[in-house]
């Protein structure tokens, strides 16, 4: 299914993709004030953009001292070149020491790297902590959302849900209550943990430390209590210096949700005493983008979501009609880095406004790249046949006046005459959900030409 | 070759254009009012804020809510106010589940987010911050820098396994962005500011 047709099943259910739109949409606002209330903003964003390129400009010294430091302060680092690799690598450190319950809090590394149905097949409890993502968890689902997973659960689902799982009052809603049988529910699964597992916000190459920021306190708490704590990190997660973390979070947390910086913003170095920390640094297609100029800028993403809630797309269509663990325009980039055949449509969910490049902390040329990405995907030859032959087509209208004038004319007096059933079918796309504009009787070309003439 | 030596290999593989790394040193923000700020956004946080005029005032206000006069089980690590349980006898973190309220002293506050620097030097077991129903952190009041870039060059990162910026209760808006206070961790923070704030 490419991203339109998953889109369609979204919008059948109108009043809950409106819903959806407006609790997206309420993010943004959020992080509008959060934004315009830090003077230095824009010089944030620059500087932020700077010291991520600077960092992909010397990425492999980087990735040497982060380990070097990190081992230097008692973690193991591992290196995972892709995703089956990373999750070998957790999977072993899991069976050595006989975990059999390991909780996690969020990581869209390991979304990406498929690691919970992994470790559920060799008879490992996973369980996701993060309250959204523990939602979705139950429900079968992927995440919908990077920040929030379970944005397009309405209050309902969830009552219903942890009715069924929890045993609670199908019919009370109301959001302390559902929370706080969420938080018996895991504290249950925290104590019984023998492991703990977190993604990682920002490494720091100078300290070899961990920085992962929560709002709920599920990773620390699922890295206080056992001994074992694994973080699972991209490559492109690192930053030089300790003080670039000032700029980032002043950016982070803002853009996600307009906090001024979420609750806990936690600098792991090392094990704590008597404990294990065990780092696995995956690339995955990473270094594979770091070599293309027009989709390198796409590793300075941070994660905070803010392309999504503003996008116009996603917001209409959810964050499922992307089939991809990263939804939205950063998603759309990535996604098909990683599988152009796959995610072939995705760069296409986009109407080129821009809006996206406008809110990223990071600089991020989002709508761009999705151009380029289209273009790219034209000459692999991994546009679907009717948009090709469009293409071509117009194309040869295009290179042809006589012919643009002809197809002009015989346009504006054709189209309007035709019964509605041949203009509004399956097979325009455009006619869709909307009235087309009227066709003007003149062309602009004839218009010109008469006032002139009138002059 | 590893696999370590395959990613890096990748990564020198490729063309990419130099770009010198920023300096950080600029005309931040500050705020008249260091402290003001700094007790107004961590209110806004679904925090409470107190200040006090010395430390020996620290226990009679604790004595003054009423989730504390109802716990049992509390911890503290801040000089003039006494707790049910020593941390340094803990040995198993799992232990501390059934505690009502800890007091743990914080280094220093951050005025444009309200977070306070706290690290697990001398503090046995880090879980203590995470696990227990109420928490309360002391600082002095007139310890609050005006910015993160402030924040980060008082810290020494590394100096100890675990440092954080904590910045309210936990909390989660995961239900239909409805702000729940109390989602894993303490259901309440009690920040309390001690002596003068210049």
């Amino acid at each position: 299914m490419n991203h339109a047709q998953a889109a369609a099943r979204f919008i059948d259910d109108r009043a809950r993709a409106a819903w959806h739109d407006q609790v997206v949409w309420n993010v943004r606002v959020k992080r509008d004030k959060a934004a315009h209330s830090v003077p230095e903003w824009e010089l944030l964003r620059e500087l932020a953009s700077q010291i991520k390129l600077h960092t992909m400009s010397r990425l492999a010294e980087y990735l040497e001292q982060f380990e070097r430091e990190a081992t230097r302060r008692g973690a193991t680092v591992h290196w995972a070149r892709h995703a089956a690799e990373h999750n070998e690598i957790v999977h072993s450190l899991l069976q050595a020491r006989g975990v059999r319950h390991l909780v996690k809090s969020k990581s869209m590394l390991t979304e990406e790297c498929h690691l919970n149905p992994f470790l559920e097949r060799h008879g490992i409890e996973v369980i996701d902590t993060d309250l959204g993502e523990r939602i979705v968890q139950l429900a079968g689902e992927p995440p919908s959302h990077i920040v929030v997973p379970a944005i397009h659960c309405k209050r309902e689902d969830i009552a219903e849900l942890f009715h069924k799982h929890f045993g609670t009052d199908a019919d009370n809603c109301e959001p302390y209550y559902l929370a706080e049988a969420a938080r018996q529910h895991l504290r249950d699964k925290f104590k019984r943990a023998e492991a703990g597992l977190t993604g990682v916000n920002f490494g720091i190459a100078q300290t070899g430390g961990l920085v992962v920021c929560t709002n709920e306190g599920n990773a620390d708490l699922g890295v206080s209590l056992p001994k074992l704590h694994i973080a699972s990190m991209g490559i492109e997660k690192l930053v030089p210096r300790a003080q670039d973390l000032g700029v980032f979070l002043r950016l982070l947390a803002r853009s996600a949700t307009g906090q001024p910086i979420t609750t806990y913003t936690s600098h792991f170095h090392g094990p704590r005493p008597g404990g294990e920390l065990h780092i696995v640094l995956v690339d995955n297609g990473r270094s594979d983008i770091l070599g293309s100029d027009d989709f390198r800028r796409s590793l300075n993403c941070i994660r905070c979501g803010a392309c999504m809630n503003t996008c116009p797309v996603y917001r209409r269509s959810g964050g499922h009609s992307y089939d991809s663990s990263v939804p939205g325009p950063i998603g759309s980039i990535l996604a098909p880095a990683r599988d152009a055949k796959k995610y072939y449509s995705l760069p296409s969910a986009c109407s080129l406004c821009g809006s996206c490049t406008d809110v990223c902390p990071v600089k991020i040329d989002l709508h761009h790249q999705l151009l380029t990405w289209r273009r790219e995907l034209a000459e692999r030859g991994l546009v679907p046949l009717s948009k090709r032959l469009a293409m071509k087509g117009m194309s040869v209208v295009f290179r042809h006046p006589w012919l643009y004038r002809v197809a002009g004319t015989l346009a504006r007096t054709i189209v309007p005459r035709l019964p509605r059933f041949l203009v509004y079918n399956r097979f325009n796309a455009w006619g869709r959900q909307r009235e087309l504009p009227m066709f003007p009787r003149e062309s602009f070309r004839d218009q010109f030409r008469r006032r002139h003439d009138d002059q | 070759m590893t696999s370590r030596d395959e990613v890096l290999k990748s990564i020198r593989a490729r063309r990419v254009p130099a770009m010198a790394l920023p300096a950080l040193q600029h005309d931040w923000v500050r705020y008249a009012d260091a402290f003001a700020q700094f007790k107004s956004v961590v209110e806004a946080a679904g925090a409470r804020c107190d200040r006090v005029a010395t430390p020996r005032d620290i226990a009679p206000l604790l004595a003054t809510f009423g989730e504390f006069q109802a716990a049992t089980r509390t911890v503290s690590q801040v000089a003039g106010v006494a707790g049910t349980v020593a941390l340094d006898d803990v040995d198993d973190p799992h232990d501390l589940e059934t505690i009502d309220w800890a007091i743990m002293p914080g280094e220093f506050g951050v005025a444009e987010n309200g977070a306070i620097w706290v690290t697990d030097e001398r503090v046995k077991q880090r879980a203590i911050y995470f696990i227990v129903q109420h928490l309360a952190l002391v600082l002095p009041a007139n310890q609050i820098v005006h910015t993160m870039h402030a924040a980060y060059e008082r810290i020494q990162p590394g100096k100890s396994s675990l440092g954080l910026f904590i910045a309210g209760p936990s909390k989660t808006a995961d239900i239909e962005q409805l702000l729940v206070i109390g989602a894993h961790g303490p259901r309440s923070l009690t920040v309390i500011a001690v002596g003068p704030t210049v």
